[in-house]
C-alpha cells in the first residue's frame, strides 16, 4: 500500500521514513543508526509504538533528540555498533546513512548480527538524473538526495541499486523487500525489475536478513 | 514519624543558621534545625562494606513537594563531594542559594509542583548523617578518625534503607552529578527494581590514578595541619589552613584552563601592577583564597578525608566480575548519562565507557556530552542545553511512568 505525499505532509515527516515504519512491526525492538535529528525515531517510538533507540553521530543531532523524549546516543556508528550484543534488537535502520560509512560492508554485517532484521535505505547513485548530468556536463551530480559539492560531502561510498544488491549477494544476505522511490519521493512499482529500478529510482530501501524469506508477493530473486 | 531525641550537634553544624536559611523554613512551617530532618535508622547495625557495623545511625535530609498515592514519583537527589541536603533551599550556613537550584524547584527540570524530591546528606558527611564529627556511642566523644572508612556503596545502601523507612518503595528517578553520579550507577547497579530512570552526571564508573592522585593531595594538606591534631580537633580551632589547601587545589580541577583564561586571565587583584611579594597578585589567587576560607566555615575535614577515599574506592566494575556491563545486565532503568567537553576531572571517556557497558546488555540509554568550557563543575551552572537535554528525558521518563 502506497502512502501519499499528504499522508507524510500531515505528519510533517518524508515519505522514505513512513515506508521504513511500515516495514517495522509494532513493538518491536529498533535501533536507528544515524537517527539525525530524531524524525524517524520519533515516528517508530510515537506511531508504531517501538522500542526505539538511536546512535547519532553530531551533537546537535543528540541533543535535540533526547529533548524530544527520544532514546540517543552520541556515537559512531563505524567503531560504535561491535558494543551492541548479537540479536539486540528486530531491527537495525540505516536510513540514508550507508553511504557515509567508512566501512560499509562491516557496518552492514554489524547491523546483521545486532538486528534480526537490517532495514536500509540510500540515494541511487545509478538514478536518470545523475547518469546524465555525468555524461553531458561531466560534474558530479546534483540531485535533491545528493546536494553537498563533491569536496565536502558526507557520502564517501555512494553505490547504486545494482551495486547494494551485489554486496548482498557477496554477503549471503537475503533481500526480504525492495521498494523504489521515484523522483516524486514516492514508492514505484518499477520495482519488480532492478536493472529499470537502478535508472528510475532517486532512492532505494530495503529488508534485509540472513537466511529470511523472500516477500511472498512475488518479488523476484534480486541477483545480478 | 516520630523522631528520637538526638545529642547536640558540635563543630560547624552548631552554627546559628543563616537568616536567609531561617526565613524559608519559617515559610515553609518547619523548624530551625540546619540539618533539615533528622531521622534515627531503624534498621540496625548497620554493617558496611569494610565489615564494620555501625550500632547507632542517623539520617539528616531534606524534601520537597508531596509523595503521590502510587508513591510513584519520588526522585532522589544525590549530593557530590562537598555538597548536602540543601539543594533547593537557603544554606543553613552560608545563606547562599541551594545548590542545585536551577535543577530542582518548581517550574524546574526536577519539578516540586510535580515529583517528591529527597536529598539525604551522604554517610560520613558533616550536616546531620553519621560522620567523623557525629558522637561516637562507644566513647561519647566525636568519632574523628576511629570513624569506619565507607565507600559510595555504603552510602547508597543508606540511603536505600532510609527510604524502607520512609516507605518509599521506588524512585522515579535517581540524579547526580560527581559523586552524586557514582551514587546514581551504584544505585541502578545495586537496585534495579527500585530505580525507573538514573541520570548519572559528569562522573565514572571507576576512579581514576589522577582523580585519586588529587585527592591524596586535599588529604596530606589536612593531616599537615597540626591543628588537625589526628583527626581529634573537635572543640579546638581545627586543620581551616590545611582543609582550604585541599579546597584550593581541588577547586582548580572542578574548572578549565579555557574558563579560568575567560574569567581571570592575569588580571591583577586591586592593584595596577606586580607588588613583589607573595600577596594574592592575582585575581585567580584571590578567588581560590576566598574558595578555601570559605569552603571551612561549613566543612568538616575529617568528613573531607573520609568522603575523598570512598570516592578512590568506588570501582563499580570491581563488584560485577570485573565487567561493567555486568552491572547493569537485564535492567530495565532508562538511563541519561550526560558529560562536559571541558570536565577534564571526569572526561567524556568516563562517560563513554558507561555507555559502552550499557549498550552491551541492550539498555535503554541516551548519551549526550554537551559543549562548554565550564569544566566539571558545569552541572552545577547555567548551561541552557543541559537542562533543555534533560527536560526532555524527564519529561519523556514521566510520560512513561504514567505521572
Amino acid at each position: 500500500m502506497a502512502t501519499t505525499v499528504a499522508e507524510a505532509r500531515a505528519r510533517d515527516i518524508r515519505v522514505d521514513l513512513l515506508e521504513i515504519g511500515k516495514m517495522v512491526e509494532s513493538g518491536s525492538r529498533v535501533l536507528d543508526i544515524g537517527c539525525g535529528d530524531g524524525d524517524l525515531l520519533y515516528h517508530l517510538v510515537h506511531d508504531r509504538r517501538a522500542d526505539a533507540r538511536g546512535m547519532e553521530i553530531s551533537r546537535e543531532g543528540v541533543n535535540a533528540c533526547v529533548a524530544r523524549g527520544l532514546s540517543v546516543v552520541q556515537g559512531d556508528a563505524d567503531r560504535d555498533l561491535a558494543d551492541y550484543p548479537t540479536g539486540a534488537f528486530d531491527y537495525a535502520i540505516l536510513s540514508q546513512t550507508l553511504q557515509a560509512m567508512r566501512d560499509t560492508r562491516a557496518g552492514l554485517e554489524q547491523m546483521l548480527r545486532i538486528g534480526r532484521r537490517a532495514i536500509v535505505s540510500f540515494p541511487n547513485f545509478g538514478f536518470w538524473r545523475v547518469r546524465l548530468q555525468l555524461l553531458f556536463a561531466g560534474r558530479m551530480p546534483d540531485t535533491a538526495t545528493l546536494q553537498n559539492p563533491w569536496y565536502n560531502t558526507p557520502n564517501i561510498h555512494l553505490c547504486t541499486i545494482r551495486d547494494f544488491i551485489s554486496l548482498c549477494t557477496e554477503l549471503g544476505v537475503t533481500i526480504e523487500r525492495f521498494i523504489a522511490i521515484d523522483a516524486g519521493g514516492k514508492p514505484s512499482p518499477i520495482a519488480h525489475s532492478p536493472r529499470l529500478a537502478n535508472l528510475l529510482a532517486e532512492q532505494a530501501l530495503f529488508l534485509l536478513s540472513y537466511d529470511g524469506k523472500r516477500d511472498p508477493a512475488g518479488a523476484p530473486v534480486y541477483s545480478d | 514519624m516520630k523522631q528520637a531525641p538526638f545529642r547536640a550537634m558540635n563543630a560547624s553544624a552548631q552554627q546559628a543558621p543563616h537568616p536567609n536559611y531561617l526565613e524559608a523554613r519559617r515559610l515553609s512551617g518547619l523548624s530551625d534545625d540546619p540539618r533539615g530532618t533528622v531521622t534515627r535508622l531503624e534498621a540496625v547495625p548497620f554493617r558496611l562494606v569494610s565489615g564494620a557495623e555501625l550500632d547507632e545511625v542517623q539520617v539528616a535530609y531534606q524534601t520537597y513537594g508531596t509523595l503521590n498515592a502510587a508513591r510513584s514519583n519520588a526522585v532522589l537527589v544525590c549530593h557530590a563531594l562537598t555538597g548536602d541536603q540543601h539543594v533547593a533551599n537557603p544554606h543553613p550556613i552560608t545563606g547562599k542559594p541551594g545548590w542545585w537550584e536551577l535543577m530542582v524547584g518548581p517550574g524546574q527540570v526536577i519539578d516540586t509542583e510535580r515529583y517528591f524530591v529527597i536529598c539525604i546528606n551522604v554517610l560520613g558527611g558533616c550536616l546531620g548523617t553519621t560522620g567523623p564529627k557525629e558522637t561516637n556511642p562507644a566513647t561519647g566523644r566525636p568519632w574523628g578518625i576511629d570513624f569506619p572508612v565507607i565507600t559510595v556503596a555504603d552510602m547508597v545502601r543508606l540511603q536505600a534503607a532510609l527510604l524502607d523507612q520512609l516507605g518509599i518503595p521506588d524512585l522515579f528517578c535517581v540524579i547526580g552529578g560527581s559523586m552524586g553520579g557514582m551514587q546514581v550507577l551504584d544505585w541502578a547497579a545495586r537496585y534495579p527494581e527500585r530505580v525507573f530512570s538514573a541520570i548519572p552526571i559528569a562522573t565514572t564508573a571507576r576512579h581514576s590514578a589522577q582523580n585519586i592522585a588529587f585527592h591524596e593531595v586535599g588529604r596530606q594538606a589536612i593531616m599537615a595541619d597540626p591543628n588537625w591534631a589526628g583527626g581529634a580537633y573537635y572543640g579546638g580551632p581545627g586543620p581551616k589552613a590545611g582543609l582550604s589547601v585541599a579546597r584550593m587545589a581541588a577547586h582548580i580541577t572542578y574548572l578549565s584552563e579555557a574558563g579560568l583564561h575567560a574569567k581571570f586571565g592575569r588580571k591583577l587583584q586591586d592593584r595596577d601592577a606586580l607588588a613583589f611579594g607573595f600577596d594574592a597578585d592575582f585575581q585567580i589567587e584571590s578567588y581560590l583564597r576566598h574558595q578555601g576560607s570559605t569552603f571551612v566555615e561549613r566543612f568538616d575535614a575529617n568528613s573531607y578525608l573520609y568522603i575523598t577515599r570512598a570516592m578512590d574506592y568506588f570501582d563499580l566494575a570491581a563488584d560485577y566480575g570485573g565487567l561493567l556491563a555486568n552491572a547493569f545486565r537485564d535492567t530495565r532503568t532508562r538511563f541519561c548519562v550526560v558529560s562536559f567537553t571541558s570536565d577534564w576531572l571526569y572526561p567524556t571517556a568516563e562517560s563513554r565507557a558507561i555507555v559502552h557497558a550499557l549498550n552491551a546488555v541492550a539498555a535503554q540509554v541516551s548519551f549526550v556530552e554537551l559543549e562548554t568550557d565550564k569544566g566539571h563543575d558545569s552541572f552545577l551552572l547555567d548551561v541552557p542545553e543541559f537542562y533543555d537535554v534533560l527536560r526532555g528525558f524527564v519529561g519523556a521518563a514521566a510520560e512513561r511512568r504514567g505521572i
